[in-house]
């Protein structure tokens, strides 16, 4: 492992990536705190910036940064406006804005950016004990296993999805799954599903979906509801005391600890990502908080604001946990940076820490730098940043449809892509109307080549299906996948028998 | 019918189509020994579409809280919304004809037109700016080429 650190922070401290920390933080925070632009748009803005750079290493770098930088980016707005950029910072606004209201918002960045800093470190150091473990562990898959494993992710992601949305997201999943089986493959000799469009032989661009599903929708949100903007706040020119007393630190430390390692952990199981985490976090704290602590909780409390920072952060990186020892994405985000990886030639899985070591190692190193560029070069210039909050709506939504369209068009000039984003987009917008979820969509479209190949060398490796019944690990990890649909599905329909129950009591 | 229903009959009658699709899928005559086909996965995944939409179709809707805040949106802000999306497709058509700088700056000051923005003496220079900005950064420092004017100037 020191091997490993050492080859890392050889390929991370160069000038080069050291730059690429920087500016990924930068670019990150700047855009990630405009509402309407998450960590998954900007990502993917800035993967033909990552394919031009070339490097792997490099380029992962970059984009980790970008995905450190947009979160932060997410808590100024959600503590300065009341209007989170990013799902997983809508729990930091809960106490981050009553902070603010009240003249503390100089104190409650910094308290967001000191839990972010301990909450990724933290992450960080668990992530090199942990990676490297599922890792040799891993190597033992074969393709029946790896069919498997994503079997279970999916059904993972889909049960993660909430009270009410598990045979939804399960759907999705399918039509992500079917999505991904348009165009070529490496598989046949001829491409499938095209309806005799040319352009869709390439098979539906994975950036064009993800702007559809994700950047389209929250823009167009934007204009429907312009109170999502946050306009009328005003707090942002109130930003002065950045300083934490000591007593305050004491109070909060704690806090962190616990989130640190509890954010990790439910960042590394598929489909749980940053915004269960935080959510989680916050509501652990509040229920172990006594007497006038628990009062506090969203009035202003800092322990309401250090427990979903840090958890928000710790399972940012836990989230790297199975992708870069699995290649199976826990998140959106993660699958975009999948999908990123894919086009640089770089195969995340197992094989990636004995293939390519300086990209694991230095992504891992990189963790601690932006953690420490986060704190201590976007602090400082938050007050500046913040300025950017100020952009009219009438300015800021325009620059917010052309870098979704233009994220989509870079990466493969053609405009017939546009008309996509442009369709799928409003496909999205209705089936966020209806609470389908979208991140399962983009999951299976992303797995779904990964999934077939698997599926297919195991088929014709025993030449049928027995391998999921002869093989211990696959049929152990089926059952699992399995359990995680059934149990789900299970206990909303006795939620929902109980609650028609109550619902016939009431009326009489 | 609900708008979660009529999703679900729109999923439904996807799969159907694209079960059909895979069942009629033209395999190659050496294709039809093989273990694994073309149309083996886009089946199961047809199956599984129209089993999950039929659920979702025919489960009881859940009982609304009757705390849960209904969203209306204003006519004005769907208007815009709609206009928006008409500008995308209409950039999407002119970005080849049209060159990207124009095309781009027509969709700034465009959209930012039909948000109520009437400065247009700020709008057009920001716009003219920050479209050429984007596509010298694009073109000259990422390499990817761009028309940047009309066919018939460049």
């Amino acid at each position: 492992m020191i091997e490993g650190i050492l080859t890392g922070l050889g390929t991370a401290l160069s000038l080069q990536n050291l730059f690429m920390v920087v500016s990924g933080c930068l670019v990150g925070t700047l855009i990630g705190m405009l509402p309407g632009l998450g960590p998954m748009s900007i990502i993917a803005i800035m993967i033909p910036v990552a394919i031009k750079i070339g490097d792997p290493s490099s380029a992962l770098i970059l984009l980790a940064g970008v995905y450190y930088g947009a979160i932060f980016g997410g808590s100024t707005s959600s503590i300065l406006i009341n209007a989170p950029g990013v799902a997983g910072t809508v729990a930091t606004s809960f106490d981050g804005y009553p902070m603010a209201k009240a003249g503390k918002a100089g104190k409650a960045l910094t308290i967001a950016a000191v839990s972010s800093f301990v909450g990724g470190t933290v992450g960080a150091i668990l992530l090199m004990g942990f990676a490297p473990l599922l890792a040799s562990f891993a190597l033992l898959f074969h393709s029946a296993e790896y069919f498997a494993l994503m079997v279970v992710g999916l059904s993972a992601i889909a049960a993660f999805a909430g009270t009410g949305q598990v045979v939804k997201a399960l759907l999705m999943t399918v039509v992500g799954l079917m999505l991904a089986t348009v165009g070529e493959s490496a598989l046949f000799n001829a491409p499938r599903f095209t309806m005799g469009i040319s352009d869709l032989q390439s098979g539906i661009g994975f950036i064009t979906l993800a702007m559809a599903l994700f950047a389209l929708p929250e823009a167009l949100f934007l204009v429907l509801d312009p109170k999502r903007s946050g306009r009328d706040a005003g707090v942002s020119s109130e930003i002065k005391d950045l300083r934490i007393t000591r007593a305050e630190a004491r109070e909060i430390a704690p806090v962190i600890g616990r989130q640190s390692i509890q954010g990790f952990l439910i960042g590394v199981m598929p489909g749980a990502g940053a915004t269960l985490a935080s959510f989680l976090g916050y509501a652990v704290e509040r229920n172990i908080a006594k007497g006038k602590d628990q009062e506090a909780f969203g009035k202003g409390s800092i322990k309401g604001l250090a427990a979903p920072e840090t958890a928000n952060n710790a399972a940012c990186t836990g989230s790297f946990v199975p992708l870069l020892t699995l290649g199976i994405p826990g998140s959106g985000t993660t699958a975009i940076l999948l999908g990123a990886l894919i086009a640089l030639n770089v195969s995340p899985g197992p094989r990636l820490m004995i293939d390519n070591p300086e990209v694991f190692w230095a992504v891992i190193v990189s963790m601690y730098l932006g953690n420490v560029v986060l704190l201590i070069l976007n602090l400082p210039l938050i007050p500046y940043i913040a300025k950017l909050l100020a952009v009219p709506r009438n300015y800021l939504i325009p620059f917010i449809l052309f870098f979704t369209l233009m994220g989509s068009y870079i990466g493969q000039n053609n405009a017939t892509e546009l008309l996509i984003l442009v369709g799928l987009g409003i496909g999205a917008t209705i089936l966020r109307f209806a609470d389908y979820p979208l991140a399962p969509l983009l999951i299976g479209f992303i797995l779904g080549g990964m999934m077939e190949n698997n599926f297919a060398r195991a088929v014709n490796l025993t030449d049928g299906v027995s391998f999921m019944w002869e093989r211990p690990m696959t049929l152990s990890l089926l059952c699992v996948g399995l359990i995680l649909i059934i149990l789900p599905i299970y206990r909303q329909r006795q939620l929902w028998a109980s609650a028609r129950r109550q619902g016939i009591a009431d009326g009489d | 019918m609900s708008l979660n229903r009529c999703i679900a009959l729109f999923f439904l009658v996807m799969s159907l189509v694209y079960g059909l699709a895979a069942f009629n899928y033209p395999l190659l005559p050496f294709e039809r020994n093989m273990s694994f086909l073309p149309n083996t996965m886009p089946m199961v995944l047809s199956v599984l579409g129209i089993v999950l939409s039929t659920f979702i179709l025919l489960s009881k809707p859940a009982l609304k809280n009757p705390q849960e805040e209904v969203t209306t949106y204003d006519r004005v802000h769907i208007i815009q919304a709609v206009l928006l999306l008409l500008a995308m497709v209409l950039f999407a058509l002119a970005l080849r004809p049209f060159g990207f700088i124009v095309a781009t700056s027509i969709f700034l000051i465009a959209t930012g037109f039909i948000l109520g923005e009437r400065k247009l003496h700020i709008m057009i220079p920001i716009a003219g700016f920050s479209a050429f900005g984007i596509w010298y950064l694009v073109q000259e420092v990422l390499g990817i080429f761009m028309r940047p004017w009309p066919g018939f100037i460049s």
